[in-house]
C-alpha cells in the first residue's frame, strides 16, 4: 500500500490533464509566440513574410522612438482609470450597497437593467454604443427631444465615450462580486458600530470596506485585466481615432501587426500590454496579501 | 491581458479553421482534384461572383474530376487583404487561385506567394490582348508576370450638373487648375448653402480612397512627387506635399467639402453615392470610374437620372502645367498560388474566368475599364455607360502607386496628414513637417529623399 500510494496521488492528477494540456496549447503557446515574434521581423507580406530573422529588440527601440506609443500608452492607462477601476468599481460598489436596502423589486429591476448590458456579446454591445453616442444616434435624438443640441461625441469626445460605454457594458460584473461580498458582512458588527455612536459614512469606511477588502483587490484585478484588455468596443465605435485620440496599445498592436502587416512591431506592442497588466496585477495581489496579516 | 494574442490567435485559428475544412477533401487522388479560390464580396459587390460561379460552370464541364471551390470573403478592401495575407501564410491554408489587389503584388511576390506565371503566359495566346499597362501591373520586382489584370480604373471628377448650373457655371464643366475649383466650388456655395459644392476625402477611416481620390490627384499635379522612381526613394520636404494640403485645408475651412466629422467616417462614400449625389445636395466629387456601377439597374445605389444628371471632368493640375490632367489607376488581378499543388489547372481555371465571355460581363458589371483590347472594341462594352469613352481617356494622364512592402505605411502616414489638416490639429506646414518625420523614422533614412 506505501509503495502504490504516491502512485495513486498521482493517478488523481490525471483528469486534470487535458485541462492543463489545452491550457498551455491556447493560451501559454500564443503568448510565448507572441513574445518570440516580438524579437523577430516577421510580416504579413514582403520578404520577411515567410522567413523571419531575428532582430533582437530592434522591435523594443523602434517604441521608443515610435511617437504614437507613449500617447498610447496614456490612453490605456486613462482608460483603465477611468473605465475600470473609478468607473466600473465604484458604480459597482455604490450599486450594490443602494441594493441591499432598497426594496426586493426596486432591486431587481435595478440587478436586471445593470445585468443586461453584460449579457450582451461584446461586438453587440459595441453596435449598441456606437448607435447611441453618433451623430444621429439616441444620446442626441434625446438631447434634442429637451431642447438642447448635442455634440458629434464619437469624434469630439472619443474617449470620454468608449470610457462610458465601458462602464456600462462592465459595471454590471464588479456590482455583482459586491453583493455577495456585503451580503457577508455580519449584521452584528455593523449594528454594534452603530450603538458606538458611528455615522453611516464611518462604518462604511471602517466596517464594512476593511471586511471585504478582498473582494475589492479581486474585483479590481479582474476589472483591470478585463479592461487592458478591450479591443472591440473601441475599434467598433471609432477605431481608434480621430487622429489616434482613442488608440489604446490592443489597437495600436492589431493597427501595427494587421493594417502595415508589420507583426513584429504589432506583437512587441502585445508584450508591453503584458507587462502593463503584471504591474497592475502585482499591485493587487500585494493588497491581497496585506489583508491576511 | 493575454487579448492581443487572443487575437491573433483567434485569426490564426479562424484561418486555420478555414484551411482544414477547405482541404480535407484534397486527397492527391488524380481523379478528384480541388481547386480553391477566394476572392472578395459584398453586398454591393457580387460582379465577381458572378463571374467566378460562371468561370466554375464552364470549366468543371470542361475538366472532368476536377472540382473548383469558391470561397468568397466578405470583408471590405483592407479586411479582405489581411485575411487573404493570413491565408498566405500557410501553405496549408493557401488558395491556388486568388483575387489580389495591384498595390500588393510586389510585396507578396516578394513574400514568396505568388507563382511565376511567365512559362504559361507564353502558351496562351490571348495574352497578347492586354495592352502594355495592364501587363506592367503584374509585374514582380525581378521583372516577371506573376498576376493577371481584371480590369483597370482612372479617376476624375464627377458633377451634378444641375447644381453647377444652378450657380451658373457653363457646361461642359472642366476646371484648368486648382483655382477655378475652389472657385466654382465658391459659386455653388453662394448660389445655395445648404450643398457640399466639392468633395474630396479625407482622414484615415476611408483608407486608400483618401489618398487614391483626393490627395494623389492633388500631389500628382503639382512638381513634386511622392517616390522618386530612378533614386527609388521616397520624398519629404516637398512643396507640393504642404500645397497639396494647403488646397484640403481650404476646401474643409470653407465648408466646400463635407464636415471633418463627415470625412472621418468610414462610410462617407456610401452617403456620396447614395445620397448628396442622386439628391443633388453634392456639387461635385473626386471618385473612380467606376462609380457609374453604384448607379446602374440591380447597382447598390439605383438612380435613373444619372447618365443625365453627370458629368465627367478631367483632374486638373496644380496651375494647369503639362499634361493638364491628373488621374490615378489601381485595378485588381487574379493569381495562383506559389504552392498551388495543381498550379497547371489553377492557371487553366484563371484563363477561363478571364476569357473574353467572362471578362466583358465582368468589366461591364463593375463598370471596369478594359484591359483586352478586344474587349474594348466589342459595342456592348462602349455602350455599357454613357461615361465609359470619359473615363477611358483618362488613362493618358494616369498614375500608379509605388507599390513596393512600404507602400502601405506610406499611405497610412499620408492619410494622418490630411487628418490632422481638416480636423484643424495642424497646420499644411506641421502635418507636412510630421509626415516626414513619420517617413523618416518608419522606413529610414536611407530610403528618403530630402527635397
Amino acid at each position: 500500500m506505501g509503495a502504490s500510494k504516491p502512485f495513486r496521488q498521482q493517478l488523481r492528477l490525471l483528469p486534470v490533464v487535458p485541462s492543463v494540456l489545452l491550457l498551455l496549447l491556447f493560451l501559454a503557446a500564443p503568448v510565448l509566440w507572441s513574445f518570440h515574434a516580438s524579437f523577430t521581423n516577421a510580416a504579413l507580406t514582403g520578404r520577411n513574410a515567410r522567413n523571419p530573422a531575428w532582430t533582437g529588440l530592434d522591435n523594443y527601440e523602434r517604441l521608443l522612438t515610435d511617437s504614437a506609443f507613449p500617447a498610447s500608452v496614456f490612453l490605456t492607462v486613462v482608460f483603465v482609470v477611468a473605465s475600470a477601476i473609478v468607473g466600473q468599481n465604484l458604480l459597482g460598489l455604490l450599486i450594490a450597497g443602494l441594493m441591499t436596502r432598497a426594496r426586493k423589486p426596486v432591486s431587481a429591476v435595478v440587478g436586471t437593467a445593470v445585468v443586461a448590458a453584460w449579457v450582451l456579446p461584446e461586438i453587440v454591445a459595441a453596435f449598441a454604443a456606437y448607435a447611441y453616442f453618433s451623430k444621429d444616434g439616441t444620446l442626441n435624438q434625446l438631447l434634442a427631444g429637451a431642447g438642447w443640441s448635442g455634440a458629434d461625441w464619437l469624434y469630439a469626445f472619443p474617449m470620454v465615450a468608449v470610457v462610458l460605454a465601458n462602464i456600462w457594458r462592465g459595471t454590471a460584473f464588479s456590482m455583482l462580486v459586491y453583493r455577495a461580498a456585503l451580503a457577508d458582512v455580519p449584521q452584528d458588527i455593523s449594528e454594534a458600530a452603530l450603538m458606538d455612536g458611528a455615522s453611516g459614512w464611518q462604518r462604511l469606511v471602517f466596517v464594512t470596506l476593511p471586511l471585504i477588502r478582498s473582494s475589492i483587490a479581486t474585483n479590481l484585478m479582474l476589472v483591470t485585466l478585463q479592461t487592458l484588455a478591450v479591443f472591440t468596443l473601441i475599434w467598433v465605435m471609432t477605431a481608434g481615432g480621430p487622429s489616434n485620440t482613442s488608440t489604446t496599445l490592443p489597437v495600436l498592436a492589431y493597427q501595427e501587426a494587421f493594417k502595415f502587416g508589420d507583426i513584429g512591431y504589432g506583437t512587441a506592442i502585445a508584450s508591453v500590454l503584458i507587462v502593463l497588466g503584471l504591474v497592475f496585477g502585482i499591485a493587487y495581489v500585494r493588497l491581497l496579501k496585506g489583508d491576511k496579516r | 491581458m493575454h487579448r492581443p494574442a487572443k487575437i491573433l490567435m483567434a485569426l490564426l485559428s479562424a484561418a486555420v479553421l478555414l484551411a482544414t475544412s477547405a482541404c480535407s477533401p484534397e486527397q492527391p487522388a488524380a481523379e478528384n482534384r480541388v481547386l480553391k479560390i477566394v476572392y472578395q464580396k459584398t453586398d454591393s459587390f457580387t460582379a465577381l461572383d458572378t463571374l467566378f460561379k460562371d468561370a466554375k460552370k464552364e470549366f468543371e464541364a470542361a475538366n472532368q474530376g476536377t472540382t473548383v471551390e469558391l470561397q468568397p470573403i466578405e470583408a471590405n478592401d483592407d479586411d479582405y487583404g489581411t485575411k487573404l495575407a493570413l491565408a498566405l501564410r500557410s501553405t496549408e491554408t493557401a488558395p491556388d487561385v486568388f483575387y489580389e489587389d495591384t498595390f500588393k503584388v510586389r510585396s507578396d511576390v516578394d513574400a514568396g506567394y505568388l507563382l511565376k506565371l511567365d512559362s504559361y503566359l507564353e502558351k496562351w495566346d490571348d495574352w497578347k490582348t492586354y495592352n502594355e499597362a495592364a501587363k506592367a501591373a503584374g509585374t514582380g520586382d525581378d521583372g516577371g508576370i506573376y498576376a493577371v489584370p481584371l480590369g483597370t480604373d482612372t479617376r476624375g471628377i464627377w458633377y451634378n450638373k444641375k447644381v453647377l448650373q444652378k450657380a451658373g457655371i457653363s457646361l461642359p464643366w472642366q476646371p484648368r487648375n486648382w483655382d477655378e475649383i475652389l472657385d466654382a466650388a465658391r459659386k455653388m456655395k453662394a448660389a445655395d448653402p445648404s450643398v457640399v459644392p466639392f468633395n474630396m476625402y479625407a482622414g484615415k477611416a476611408s483608407g486608400e480612397g483618401t489618398v487614391m481620390q483626393s490627395f494623389y490627384e492633388l500631389l500628382y499635379g503639382t512638381d513634386s512627387q511622392l517616390y522618386d522612381q530612378q533614386e527609388k526613394k521616397w520624398v519629404v520636404g516637398s512643396q507640393g506635399f504642404t500645397d497639396s494640403l494647403a488646397f484640403l485645408k481650404t476646401l474643409y475651412d470653407e465648408k466646400l467639402a463635407v464636415t471633418p466629422a463627415e470625412a472621418l467616417d468610414a462610410n462617407v462614400w456610401k452617403k456620396v453615392f447614395g445620397e448628396w449625389l442622386p439628391q443633388g445636395k453634392m456639387g461635385a466629387v473626386v471618385e473612380g470610374s467606376y462609380s457609374p456601377s453604384f448607379w446602374q439597374k440591380d447597382g447598390s445605389y439605383e438612380w435613373e437620372g444619372y447618365a443625365e444628371d453627370m458629368g465627367v471632368a478631367k483632374f486638373p493640375t496644380q496651375r494647369g502645367q503639362e499634361p493638364g490632367g491628373v488621374s490615378m489607376s489601381g485595378g485588381w488581378t487574379l493569381a495562383v498560388g506559389a504552392d498551388s499543388a495543381h498550379p497547371d489547372q489553377a492557371f487553366q481555371f484563371m484563363t477561363t474566368a478571364l476569357n473574353k465571355k467572362n471578362s466583358l460581363a465582368f468589366t461591364i458589371a463593375s463598370s471596369q475599364i478594359a484591359v483586352r483590347s478586344d474587349v474594348a472594341a466589342e459595342p456592348d462594352y462602349l455602350a455599357a455607360n454613357p461615361f465609359v469613352k470619359d473615363v477611358s481617356e483618362l488613362v493618358s494622364v494616369t498614375h500608379y502607386r509605388p507599390a513596393t512592402a512600404d507602400y502601405p505605411r506610406i499611405s497610412s502616414a499620408v492619410q494622418v496628414a490630411t487628418e490632422a489638416v481638416i480636423t484643424g490639429a495642424l497646420s499644411p506646414e506641421a502635418a507636412a513637417e510630421q509626415y516626414d518625420k513619420t517617413i523618416r523614422d518608419q522606413v529610414g533614412d536611407a530610403k528618403v529623399l530630402q527635397k
